[in-house]
């Protein structure tokens, strides 16, 4: 008996000491391996769907709570757990990372970040949304603004890159993308007046091998689209993980806000390149394209929102695609090889264009800047969409989104730069309470069109997933974790948790069976079937 | 780029080295329109009060001094409707600095007789639904600290129409569990799938939105009846005076 512990004991060891050698060709190939969730949005395409199949319309009321992690941080928890190899890697706030054991959730081992004690976090709470794998090592950033590796097995630190000066509103809360011998990372401090960029890291040394600058400077294309002095503190940060095309070799990641956030008479013109989709070469970080959803802006609407690739197979061939339900709430779908508009539709209330034109850029209505007595405009700041995940399915080309609807009164004040500070311009009151709502919605990934809404009672901070199962996963400010009918939105499945969702789900095989996860309050929960 | 959080605005600024408050008008300027265009909705345009409280009050219940202010309109108070607000450092400053004047001002005065307005406060059944000095019943808001928080204006407003300070999330429900019973309630909680009712008795009432034949919301609607022509004027400034007077325990 004592021998057959050993023997298992030393298959569990052996299983984890094999954990997360994850090569490029695992991720590229991550849709062939649907036990595992390899990088932030479950595949390179940011698809977010689980193609395993075992729990299903007929089961899902079914699902347990098979164990919990809890989290000692005050701050929100906003992890998208990876999972290889019978472990799970997740980050805690402020910038912690912990390997758990996958059958237990009992924790393999934590590294945790010492902050400065002079950090601030100008314009976002004190989190992080998960890590990147490659190879053994683990990657994340920090909210100092340091890109981190990690050795897979222990933690052990392995380098250490600062990426940018926190002092002056620097910061790290996206998911890193691991591609081949590179690690990219986005940086936050778009309320903070930064210039925003894109980085690459050398995955095995932590060198910076390109950085791409979101504002143009003088000299370069798209400095004509600002005045003066403004691209200094113009904004543009890429605080969201982007999608990859291993087949392109390009990398998309969303812009954000121009600086300051809602005063615009500083920086008149289109202010390129905020609130955009990018297109650039994994090799050099070259711009092949890129794709402005909302010039000008002054309501701070992001386009950080998760660019999801996908092809028209339609017309005997397949075209190569790219979809963002953007925080401005329109739905856009682009040509993701030449950056060509193809549709572009509201999916949400929204009260600021008539439409968009034939290139894509919206018709502006009169009257939608924010002024010092506000200015209500539906969506609100914090947009239709904003980080949380949509999910795709490549069966029947569908893309669900937790959409938020809710009107906000924009104000508009004097700016001032002072490094380090707010620089902002103004501010918003939301219409929250009952005037406001949330809905998870089908869209029609190629027409944009409605196909479903399910309601929920508040405008969501939590992703989605849908499953070959026929299910959708999504979670409620509420803290109810619920499955839907992913072809009619019927609800089938809550479970309340207990605790704000402000996170995105996944799912995994654990011992041959079909979990999936969240992380809800200060805990991640994992679920299966009995 | 303001993403995390329900409650936004969740802004760590260190405010310790903040320059000394304007005194003068001028300087209050600033701070004003602020306050008239992002404050004012909830906190009235002089900052008498509405569906936020008073701040005609020498010392905030939230924010007893300037750090502590400053802090509360950059990061909200945590379970309230109040939120942080997107601010520099300069713009907390003003927007404080106009708050403190506020609550110089002299309240508004008391015509009525509180000994007498106490009495009038039981025999009108406010007990019935409300907990004052610590005896009541919780069915309406508590009135523990009714006068701190509330100015003599809004306290009468509520008392004549109540229906128009209903305060933001308030909402009576009518759950239809079959044809012909119902259970009407002012609503706890509520989520996507489930909702939480006080009864008519006070009792928590727990139902699935899924099991209900259907769910009436009733905006506007109170159970608290306008006490405009149940009382006499001098009955009703006794009771306003009654109201003003009750300040929590210090």
């Amino acid at each position: 008996m004592r021998q057959m512990a050993a023997g298992i004991a030393f298959l569990l060891v052996t299983s984890i000491q094999n954990a997360a050698q994850v090569p490029y060709s695992r991720i590229v190939n991550a849709p062939q391996e649907p036990g595992s969730w390899l990088t932030y949005s479950g595949n390179y395409s940011a698809h977010r769907y689980s193609p395993l199949a075992q729990i299903t319309p007929a089961n899902v009321n079914r699902l347990r709570v098979l164990w919990m992690y809890q989290m000692n941080d005050p701050n929100t928890v906003e992890t998208t757990p990876l999972i290889a190899d019978g472990v799970m890697y997740a980050t805690e706030p402020p910038s912690v990372v912990t390997a758990l054991d996958l059958r237990t959730g009992r924790p393999l081992w934590t590294w945790q970040r010492a902050l400065p004690r002079d950090l601030k976090t100008i314009g976002f709470g004190r989190v992080n949304r998960g890590v990147a794998l490659l190879d053994g090592t683990v990657y994340v950033g920090t909210l100092d603004a340091h890109l981190v590796a990690l050795d897979a097995h222990s933690g052990a630190l392995r380098w250490d890159t600062t990426v940018a000066d926190y002092k002056i509103g620097h910061s790290i809360t996206g998911a890193p993308l691991a591609i081949e011998g590179k690690i990219i990372t986005g940086i936050s401090g778009g309320e903070a007046g930064i210039r925003g960029f894109l980085d690459a890291y050398d995955a095995k040394t932590g060198r910076r091998l390109w950085r791409f600058w979101t504002i143009p400077s003088p000299g370069e294309r798209g400095h004509e689209t600002w005045r003066g002095d403004a691209w200094k503190t113009g904004g543009g940060p890429t605080w969201v993980t982007g999608s990859y095309d291993p087949e392109l070799r390009l990398v998309y990641w969303g812009t954000g806000n121009p600086g300051p956030d809602w005063n615009g008479d500083g920086r008149s013109g289109d202010n390129l390149y905020t609130c955009s989709l990018l297109a650039l070469r994994a090799e050099d970080g070259a711009l092949q394209w890129h794709f402005q959803f909302t010039p000008h802006d002054d309501h701070d609407w992001d386009a950080t929102e998760i660019p999801v690739l996908f092809e028209d197979r339609r017309n005997g061939r397949a075209r190569k695609l790219v979809a963002m339900a953007n925080r401005n709430a329109f739905y856009y779908v682009l040509d993701r090889t030449t950056g060509e508009f193809l549709v572009g539709a509201p999916y949400a209330k929204q009260t600021w264009a008539n439409g968009l034109d034939e290139k894509g850029r919206p018709k502006l209505l009169p009257n939608i800047s924010p002024t010092a007595e506000g200015t209500l405009v539906y969506p609100s700041l914090q947009g239709a969409a904003n980080w949380f995940s949509p999910s795709f399915d490549p069966v029947h080309n569908v893309l669900f989104a937790a959409v938020r609807e809710m009107g906000s009164y924009y104000y508009k004040t004097d700016p001032e730069y002072r490094p380090g500070m707010m620089f902002t311009g103004g501010g918003e009151r939301a219409l929250d309470g009952d005037a406001a709502y949330g809905a998870v919605r089908a869209l029609d990934a190629i027409t944009g069109e409605t196909k479903w809404s399910f309601r929920l009672q508040s405008p969501p901070w939590a992703g989605v997933m849908a499953t070959a199962g026929g299910l959708v996963f999504g979670g409620s400010n509420e803290g109810n974790f619920f499955a839907l009918d992913a072809a009619s939105g019927t609800p089938l499945w809550d479970f309340q948790t207990g605790g704000t969702i402000e996170a995105n789900p996944v799912s995994f095989l654990m011992d041959g069976k079909q979990c999936v996860a969240v992380a809800a309050g200060h805990a991640i929960v994992v679920f299966a079937l009995p | 780029m303001y993403s995390d959080g329900l409650f936004l605005f969740v802004i760590a600024a260190s405010l310790s080295a903040q320059a000394p408050p304007p005194t003068s008008s001028a300087d209050l300027l600033p701070g004003r329109r602020i306050f008239e265009g992002q404050c004012a909705p909830c906190h009235g345009i002089h900052g008498e009060g509405g569906r936020g409280p008073t701040l005609h009050v020498s010392r905030l219940r939230h924010a007893p001094d300037d750090t502590a202010l400053a802090d509360l309109l950059q990061n909200g108070i945590p379970g309230t409707g109040m939120p942080g607000f997107f601010l520099s450092e300069g713009e907390t400053a003003q927007v404080s600095a106009y708050v403190r004047g506020l609550g110089t001002q002299p309240a508004a005065p008391v015509s009525g007789d509180a000994a007498r307005g106490r009495t009038v406060y039981q025999t009108a059944g406010c007990p019935t639904c409300h907990i004052a000095e610590g005896a009541g019943r919780a069915l309406g808001p508590d009135l523990s600290e009714a006068g701190a928080r509330r100015s003599l204006d809004y306290l009468k407003r509520v008392l004549t129409d109540p229906a128009s300070t209903l305060p933001e999330g308030f909402l009576m429900v009518r759950a239809v569990i079959r044809p012909g019973e119902e259970i009407e309630g002012l609503r706890i909680n509520e989520d996507s799938f489930t909702i939480q009712l006080c009864d008519r008795d006070g009792a928590p009432r727990s139902l699935r939105k899924a099991e209900l034949a259907d769910l009436v919301r009733e905006p506007g609607k109170t159970w608290m009846p306008t006490y405009a022509s149940r009382l006499s004027a001098l009955d009703l400034d006794d009771l306003l005076a009654y109201l003003a007077g009750l300040r929590g325990t210090p």
